[in-house]
């Protein structure tokens, strides 16, 4: 078995032999547009973070003085604060609906379910700012078809604009609502790469629809869910666009998530300096996140 | 479930029992499935019952659900007041050619990174791996100085440059291409093609369906972004589709009669790029870029 095992190494490298300009030229544009795009930016914006750069050409070096200031600012961690209420609100909620509607669209006994596909997938046609647009258009406080749908029952209508909390709940639904397209195309490719000679077996076992899902659909999926949970995350922290035109961040700055703080900070008060501190501080807790979800995964068998 | 479907094939004589055999096996899938369809849909279809109403009827109390009149003035007024052309074609511009540079780096950098196996492309692969974790928004500050200094300010293509590299589209190709059996490449050399013909003649004309839907999405991002543009567009005669609608919904008094038609006009190049390439979204195998 070892000996079997050890050739096909041993062949590789004369295979590959003396293959240098071709992948360098194929990979050369990658790689000038990595460095000067991410590399570059990510250097001199830890650089200026410990300076008081405000754009112009004179500034001077102040030390850690930047990530002092960032530690006592309020306004910081309660955009961050925010911004992780709204990943751990909405990743959730996005992977139940979005692994139902991948359930419900390969489930053969349910009827239309190619047309069902298209029409989940209009929200990933809608531009953040349009979908931030709709919403806002929705749950207007005096004009919105949602607080109309209430008084029509004879409730009272909600402040979903001036009120923080209920603000959020629309940020929250608007979110789920745009990005449960992709999730859903994500999901169903894995469950159709589900073996379904374990479904047999599991029915000829006596198991119920509820148990094949929970003991054969869901481990069989852990990678995607994983990769959906992931990329929520991600997406969660850089939401942006779709807050701007929702509600600005609003009522205030209560649900101003931390991108924007960013943006706030470093071009509406060209504090690029104090931005910049403010960026690798966040890059820190990014990448503590991401190892964090890699070793939950790799512990877990996926890859 | 599936025997009762067989037995109302085989017994289609007992036609009221084989109709609600039916409806047993196929009613509850099928209501939850419209459900939930209705919930997502229904947003886009408020946007488009409320272009159609007047700005009187707008914020007319009882609301009514389908416009009591029916008019085009809110897309008339939309079309005169806000320069679609230009913005149309700016974004177009913009996506069109990013799209294509997209794909373009994608392929080559995917391919070199699935069939080339040297400590430098293990390397890169693992910063393209660390891209995805770490997305530039957050960097925006200065990256934002670099494309300043490199003069690309308030310029289109200081947002296409930038945008080129996606680690989407390098992961889908690279998981396409490991997928392609090496003896490809070693047959073609044997018959004395150069590496670069492998990868034009061969490798790329094979990789078309990954081709199509990168296209797709990359086009989508492009149409649809927004924080770049913001940045790097100063003057109002270059901005894209989405900072132009970002101003009219940023104003002190939102002029929704004019904004929700607008919205809806916004979409159309979009919605029709997915009628007709909906096979290629729907249907696409996007789980294989993802699994790194």
């Amino acid at each position: 078995m070892a000996k079997t095992k050890g050739r096909p190494k041993e062949q590789h490298p004369n295979r590959l032999k003396r293959q240098i300009a071709a992948p360098l030229i194929l990979i050369a544009p990658a790689i000038v547009l990595y460095l000067i795009f991410f590399i570059w930016p990510a250097a001199i914006g830890f650089f200026y973070s410990f300076t008081n750069y405000k754009g112009l050409s004179k500034y001077k070096i102040v030390g850690l003085s930047n990530y002092s200031a960032l530690l006592a600012d309020h306004d910081f961690w309660s955009s961050l604060l925010r911004t992780f209420e709204y990943i751990i609100c909405s990743v959730p909620l996005n992977v139940c609906l979005s692994l139902l509607a991948a359930v419900l669209v390969t489930n053969r006994k349910a009827i239309g379910r190619t047309l069902a596909r298209t029409l989940f997938f209009i929200p990933w046609l809608v531009s953040p700012i349009i979908t931030g647009l709709i919403w806002r258009w929705m749950f207007g406080e005096g004009f919105g078809i949602v607080n109309q749908v209430i008084q029509g029952f004879g409730g009272h209508p909600l402040r979903w604009a001036t009120d923080s909390n209920l603000a959020f709940v629309v940020l929250v639904l608007a979110g789920v609502w745009a990005g449960m397209a992709f999730n859903m195309l994500l999901f169903i490719t894995a469950l159709e790469n589900v073996q379904q000679s374990l479904y047999e077996a599991a029915s000829l076992d006596g198991a119920n629809a509820w148990q094949r899902f929970v003991h054969i659909t869901l481990p069989g999926i852990a990678p995607t869910t994983f990769m959906v949970v992931l990329l929520g995350t991600i997406g969660g922290i850089k939401e942006f666009a779709m807050v701007q035109s929702l509600n600005g961040g609003g009522p205030g700055t209560s649900n101003r998530l931390v991108v924007q703080y960013i943006y706030e900070t470093g071009f509406s008060n060209s504090r690029i300096g104090y931005a910049s501190a403010a960026s690798m501080v966040l890059l820190v807790i990014l990448v503590i996140v991401s190892l964090i979800q890699m070793w939950l995964n790799r512990r877990n068998g996926g890859r | 479930m599936s025997s009762a479907i067989s037995q109302a094939k085989d017994a289609p004589v007992r036609s009221s029992n084989s109709v609600w055999a039916r409806i047993k096996a196929h009613g509850p899938a099928t209501i939850m499935l419209w459900f939930l369809v209705i919930c997502f849909a229904f947003p886009v279809f408020w946007l488009i019952l409320s272009s159609f109403k007047g700005a009187d009827e707008l914020f007319a109390v009882p609301m009514s659900f389908f416009p009591r009149k029916w008019t085009t003035a809110g897309y008339a007024e939309a079309w005169s007041r806000i320069d679609f052309a230009r913005y149309f074609g700016n974004t177009a511009v913009v996506a069109i050619i990013t799209t294509v540079l997209t794909v373009m780096v994608s392929a080559m950098t995917g391919y070199a990174l699935a069939k080339y196996d040297y400590w430098w492309t293990r390397l890169f692969f693992i910063g393209i791996l660390l891209t995805t974790m770490l997305p530039t928004e957050v960097i925006m500050s200065p990256s934002f100085i670099v494309v300043r200094d490199i003069g690309l300010y308030n310029s289109l293509a200081g947002i296409i440059v930038p945008s080129i590299i996606t680690a989407t589209g390098i992961f889908m190709f690279r998981q396409y291409f490991l997928t392609v059996p090496d003896e490809m490449m070693q047959a073609a050399r044997v018959d004395g093609c150069s590496e670069m013909q492998i990868f034009l003649r061969i490798m790329l004309p094979i990789s078309k369906p990954c081709i199509v839907t990168l296209a797709i999405f990359s086009f989508q991002w492009r149409w649809n972004d927004y924080i770049w543009p913001l940045l790097i567009l100063n003057d109002s005669k270059r901005f894209t589709l989405q900072v132009a609608l970002r101003t009219l919904v940023g104003a002190e008094k939102i002029d929704w009669s004019v904004l929700l038609p607008a919205s809806v006009i916004s979409m159309i190049p979009l919605v029709l790029i997915f009628m007709f390439c909906q096979k290629y979204i729907v249907g696409s195998d996007v789980d294989a870029a993802f699994k790194g």
